[in-house]
């Protein structure tokens, strides 16, 4: 209980403190201005112009606070508000939303697939080789079947295993045709089974963080996963 | 006793069988025969009033309670609060700003769910009196006379013409979500990075790009392959079906 007590006293301490640096900065910090057509990005001036791209008028911005709500609560634009039951490839059965508290890279496959799925696999890796080894153990690789038919749990495993995930940080999901479906659908992937092995389906690589709100759609094959990397570092560190 | 007759008919809304079949859609070749089975379709598109009355039983489809993540702001746009409808709608017209999320779930409250792309089309290419009337001039020509119509999501179900199964309003009143619509590859983003999705493409250029038949079909097509499922758009209902 002592203990408590002096967490909480220094916990308001540095409330306070902080918050008295907040009040000073904000004296001391200017209005900047930026082009509303954002012509140059996001860059911005000290002093009211106009864009030497576009010639409009340089607006004030405000600067934007990164207020994350420390809450565990879900928000309405979360996957784990989706319900429906899912088989890991360690043949245990979860919802979305016991994927909460790790920043989560989903993509969508299927293990018979020939043509795109390996190279989505091999972006997968790509991101992951390039993330600092201290952060995967706070990110979870989703790949999520949209074969729920031929893709057992069973044969899930074996493909983590051939690819080399198989471990704690790549999870591997085989749902319902109405889950998939559902799932494709929040994600905003299209697919279309056009022969009884073989799908067609766009190739998107979606970021979401610990509660579930998608943060980041890589859309394509072997494209450039800069923007990707640099998203799912900052949402670990969020 | 009248009442209760009058809300269980409501609830249970009347379907027709569809006896299934084969039928090159769309974007289909010679060798892309979609088989259909015998199913079970509504035959009206949902109306406000059942809506209505499935929001009431389900609180958590209300408009101010359904998530952003299952439907957008304009779901239920025009109703005047929760569970009561605008002056200037029908309690008899199809109901629309649904998302396909709400549209699934209705379904399933009822046994049944929503219709494939495939099966909705297989239904929707008849005319009053033939199972396939899509190289009929009229039957196009109403189609197409439908999309120049404003506002016919205001017209109240059993408007339009009764086809071949016993079907009303698959054109003319409002257009319709299907389980699959996602299966539509032909988004901007799609046409990129989706392999094999030429399909659609290289189909209507083989039909004829003066047909008009292709055309009809195209635009629905094109506009499935437009939208989200947590989209509530003004003139997009949604009808039921069962194996």
């Amino acid at each position: 209980m002592q203990y408590l007590k002096y967490i909480t006293i220094l916990f308001v301490a540095i409330l306070t403190l902080t918050a008295c640096n907040i009040g000073n900065s904000k004296n001391k910090n200017e209005v900047l201005f930026q082009c509303p057509m954002k012509c140059e990005a996001e860059k911005t001036y000290n002093t009211e112009a106009s864009c030497p791209v576009c010639k409009m008028d340089l607006k004030p911005i405000s600067k934007e606070t990164s207020k994350i709500a420390v809450t565990d609560e879900i928000s309405e634009t979360s996957i784990f508000n989706l319900t429906t039951k899912w088989n890991t490839e360690e043949n245990e059965t979860i919802e979305l939303e016991d994927l909460k508290g790790k920043t989560l890279v989903m993509v969508m496959i299927y293990t018979s697939c020939k043509a795109a799925c390996p190279r989505l696999v091999a972006d997968m890796h790509n991101i992951e080789k390039q993330i600092p080894k201290d952060l995967i153990s706070k990110i979870n690789f989703v790949f999520v079947s949209i074969d729920p038919e031929t893709d057992t749990p069973k044969k899930l495993k074996e493909f983590a295993i051939e690819n080399f995930m198989d471990d704690e940080h790549h999870t591997f999901l085989q749902g319902t045709d109405s889950g998939v479906r559902e799932f494709s659908n929040v994600l905003a992937v299209k697919y279309k089974q056009i022969s009884p092995m073989d799908f067609s389906h766009s190739n998107i690589i979606s970021v979401f963080n610990s509660l579930g709100e998608l943060v980041h759609q890589q859309e394509g094959l072997g494209v450039d996963n800069k923007e990707t990397i640099s998203k799912i570092i900052e949402t670990v560190n969020n | 006793m009248l009442f209760f007759f009058g809300i269980n008919a409501n609830c249970q809304s009347k379907m027709v069988t569809i006896k299934g079949g084969k039928y090159i859609p769309l974007y289909g070749r010679d060798s892309m025969q979609v088989a259909i089975s015998n199913f079970y379709m509504d035959v009206y598109p949902v109306t406000n009033q059942d809506f209505l009355q499935f929001v009431i039983k389900n609180p958590k489809w209300r408009k101010s309670m359904a998530k952003k993540i299952f439907a957008d702001k304009n779901y239920l746009a025009n109703w005047k609060s929760d569970t009561a409808l605008n002056a200037t709608q029908s309690l008899k017209a199809p109901v629309t700003n649904v998302s396909w999320f709400v549209a699934k779930e209705y379904c399933e409250c009822q046994g049944k769910r929503l219709p494939t792309v495939d099966e909705w089309e297989y239904v929707a290419m008849a005319n009053e009196n033939l199972p396939d009337a899509r190289k009929l001039k009229n039957y196009n020509e109403f189609i197409l006379g439908w999309y120049e119509k404003p506002k016919t999501f205001n017209n109240e179900i059993g408007s339009t013409f009764k086809n071949y199964w016993g079907v009303y309003d698959l054109h003319g009143l409002v257009w319709e979500w299907t389980s699959d619509f996602n299966s539509v590859l032909i988004s901007g983003e799609s046409r990129k990075d989706v392999d094999k999705d030429s399909n659609l493409f290289c189909g209507s250029a083989a039909l004829g790009a003066n047909d008009l038949m292709n055309y009809a079909a195209f635009m629905r097509y094109a506009f499935r392959g437009s939208i989200k499922a947590n989209y509530a758009i003004r003139n997009l209902g949604f009808r039921c079906v069962k194996d």
